[in-house]
């Protein structure tokens, strides 16, 4: 029998991709993790460090505090997406999936917000919110609620759930479209067997769709999650890089750019920098680890 | 038309050819700067009157975007490419240039004794000895206020505290203005025209900023302590949402007529000038307090020039160097650039009236700086500046007291900086 020759075409084939991956995305992310590993000793010399600077991230009360303040703040961000976005998003996907009149319409306007810049989401938020002539005070005095208008951006408790849902309504199209894009691949014999059977829409969402559609919560998930742990533009575009008032809507990204960067005065520090990119790095690492492991594992013997 | 385009190319190159053979003997320098808005001002106004009067000196302005110039200037630097003058930005960057060995020292430079001590710390090393850019320009702090409100609520401008507070009583009362317009979005506002502006005058200007570096004076103590208690007292007329206003949005609502009274940087005058042409502008300056009657103005070095120590045209350099500090110089800038003020104690005129309202506290007050940009920042957490930004933002939203936010600021600092260490 005739040995197989080496399948050099699978190495061409994959070459481009591995090169430019590595140069671009893992080269970078060793580099900044050796970054991490260093700083500069008092006559402005780099030296190896070992894991010095995480330990001052942790224990220093002045790199502690800011750190898990930034740290919380982000659970609460990321909680309003997973609490809010995606369920309403589902919502709005089974709404679409039962082929309402003009449901292409809802759809385009739902997801149009998904595909403009987030200097504009935040420029336009900011003038709706703006206590001077947003129409934000007009819209209140038209329901007799113009009392309870608040400078909704300058305030620490109602800052972060601002921009939150802020947030949550620009990326609300993109669950949406991933739990359509599911809903839609259930075949019909399924639902119409369960209405022969008298099941009601609600036994119908709860019994045949929502099973079939778990694989995609779950991706949704871990899609929220990185996204929202890598957050920064959003908070960057209407708060600036203080992350106002008080830091109350400082997330982990906005922490990092003001570390790393400095901010007007504040001089830049790429090696504390760097260890706070590595501490999110390993957040991000392991919100994805538990749900490979416990979500996708168990989801694989699930077919139609 | 080929013909006459040909025509135009040749005469072009003609034209070329004599001028750089007039240049021949003509000495060429180059400016680094960060100003490119100013570019026309420069091309225009400025160089020509130093060329007219020094022929053999051919001087190009040569500006990159603010936002690239430290790192264009480090490279080109590095590289010996960079200008014969370089404009320098105000203390540790430029300072950070000078140990480099890239700006030469000044001290001897003709005309260096037009310029008071504060107006060179911005270019000096710490022990104040060496300076090594010469001072262009500064920005002065105070307050501007809409005068067809004041005439129509029959108001005077204030001078002291009680009477400045109750002007701002009066402006509510009627409830048709803001009587303060300001916003703590951005927070920088009110730590820089909040703060800093009212501050220097209660803890003595240099006295007071001096003894933060040395450690003899705490932010918690004294004047210090006392501007955040008078920053405080700006709380009920700030307008409605102002924790949620940006400076822009502060600067629209007092440019349409909606306020009575701006806190302002002098730079501010040019912008509402171009916004509404027809408001009616005035200026008043910081407000005395019984217990520190003697005004100080927040007076902050914002613009220098120096020599790059790898020029080969040195000579040539001091002379332009020299000409920055005399009365010619700060005459053509301060009515090229309204809101910006030329630091030599020469005497020159602005035709901008209220320019001139600024100006004028020179002559009436002492001069300080802000207090966290000499030094005192360096460190990058905590950043004093940072911290006073939001002190101050947080005074004003009456999220701290006051000496909450003195407390604040003053253990951070002490936190890191040797001389204010266990105070």
């Amino acid at each position: 029998m005739k040995r197989k020759p080496f399948p050099w075409h699978v190495v061409v084939f994959l070459a481009p991709a591995v090169a430019i991956y590595s140069l671009f995305m893992i080269y970078p992310l060793i580099d900044s993790l050796i970054l991490s590993l260093q700083n500069k000793d008092p006559d402005g010399a780099v030296v190896f460090v070992g894991l010095q600077n995480y330990q001052t991230l942790f224990s220093s009360e002045n790199w502690s505090k800011p750190f898990w303040n930034a740290f919380w703040n982000n659970i609460e961000f990321f909680l309003y997406h997973m609490l809010i976005q995606n369920p309403v998003g589902l919502l709005l996907a089974v709404l679409l999936a039962s082929r309402i009149r003009g449901g292409w319409l809802y759809r385009t306007i739902i997801f149009t917000p998904t595909i403009l810049s987030v200097v504009i989401v935040g420029f336009v938020w900011r003038l709706v919110l703006n206590p001077a002539w947003g129409i934000s005070q007009g819209i209140l005095d038209a329901v007799g609620l113009g009392n309870l208008n608040q400078p909704w951006l300058g305030l620490e408790n109602t800052a972060l759930p601002t921009l939150s849902l802020i947030s949550v309504w620009q990326n609300i199209g993109i669950p949406m479209m991933l739990f359509l894009a599911a809903l839609i691949r259930i075949p019909d014999e399924l639902l119409e067997a369960a209405r022969v059977d008298g099941a009601s829409a609600w036994t119908v969402f709860w019994r045949i769709q929502l099973p079939l559609i778990l694989p995609t919560v779950g991706i949704v998930a871990v899609l929220t999650f990185v996204g929202n742990f890598n957050a920064f533009d959003l908070i960057y575009a209407t708060q600036g890089a203080l992350a106002g008032p008080n830091f109350a809507s400082d997330i982990l990204g906005t922490f990092f750019f003001r570390t790393f960067f400095g901010y007007q005065l504040q001089p830049g520090d790429p090696y504390m920098g760097a260890t706070v990119a590595g501490v999110m790095l390993l957040i991000i690492l392991t919100g994805v680890l538990i749900y490979l492991f416990a979500w996708q594992r168990r989801l694989q013997n699930i077919q139609f | 038309m080929r013909k006459w385009l040909v025509f135009l190319f040749l005469s072009i190159v003609v034209m070329g050819l004599t001028g750089s053979a007039l240049a021949q003997n003509k000495v060429r320098l180059t400016i680094e700067s960060w100003r490119n808005d100013d570019l026309k001002i420069w091309q225009e106004t400025i160089l020509p009157a130093f060329m007219k009067k020094y022929p053999n000196i051919e001087v190009v302005f040569a500006p990159t975007a603010p936002t690239e110039y430290n790192a264009v200037l480090d490279t080109k630097l590095k590289a010996g490419t960079a200008g014969d003058l370089i404009t320098c930005r105000p203390f540790d960057k430029s300072l950070e240039l000078f140990n480099a060995k890239h700006l030469d020292s000044l001290n001897d430079l003709p005309g260096m004794n037009n310029f008071s001590a504060v107006a060179k710390a911005a270019w000096s090393t710490d022990d104040g000895k060496t300076t090594f850019c010469v001072p262009m320009a500064s920005v002065i702090h105070g307050f501007l206020y809409n005068r067809a409100i004041f005439r129509e609520l029959n108001l005077q401008v204030p001078t002291t505290e009680a009477q400045f507070l109750q002007v701002l009583q009066r402006i509510q009362q009627t409830g048709k203005y803001s009587p303060l317009v300001m916003g703590t979005k951005d927070q920088w506002e009110a730590a820089t025209m909040g703060y800093q502006n009212i501050g220097p005058t209660l803890w003595r200007g240099e006295t007071g900023r001096q003894g933060l570096i040395a450690g003899t004076q705490q932010y918690n103590k004294g004047g210090f302590l006392q501007a955040f208690e008078a920053l405080a007292k700006w709380r009920p007329f700030l307008p409605r949402g102002y924790q949620a206003l940006a400076y822009p949005d502060a600067q629209n609502l007092f440019a349409q007529g909606r306020g009575a009274i701006y806190p302002a940087g002098s730079w501010d005058i040019a912008t509402f000038r171009q916004m509404n042409p027809r408001l009616e502008l005035g200026a008043f300056k910081p407000y005395t307090f019984g217990t520190a009657s003697q005004c100080v103005i927040n007076d902050h070095p914002d613009i220098a020039i120096g020599l790059n120590s790898a020029s080969k045209n040195k000579e040539a350099a001091r002379t332009f160097l020299a000409w920055v500090a005399t009365a010619e110089f700060a005459q053509l800038y301060a009515n090229a650039l309204p809101g910006f003020f030329p630091l030599a104690n020469v005497q020159y005129t602005v035709s901008d009236p209220v320019a001139q309202t600024f100006l004028s506290w020179r002559k009436e007050c002492q001069a300080s700086f802000r207090t966290a940009y000499q030094i005192l920042s360096r460190n990058a957490n905590p950043n004093n500046e940072n911290d006073l930004w939001n002190a101050s933002a947080q005074v004003l939203n009456g999220t701290f007291t006051p000496k909450q936010a003195a407390d604040y600021v003053q253990s951070r600092l002490a936190s890191w900086y040797g001389p204010q260490k266990g105070k």
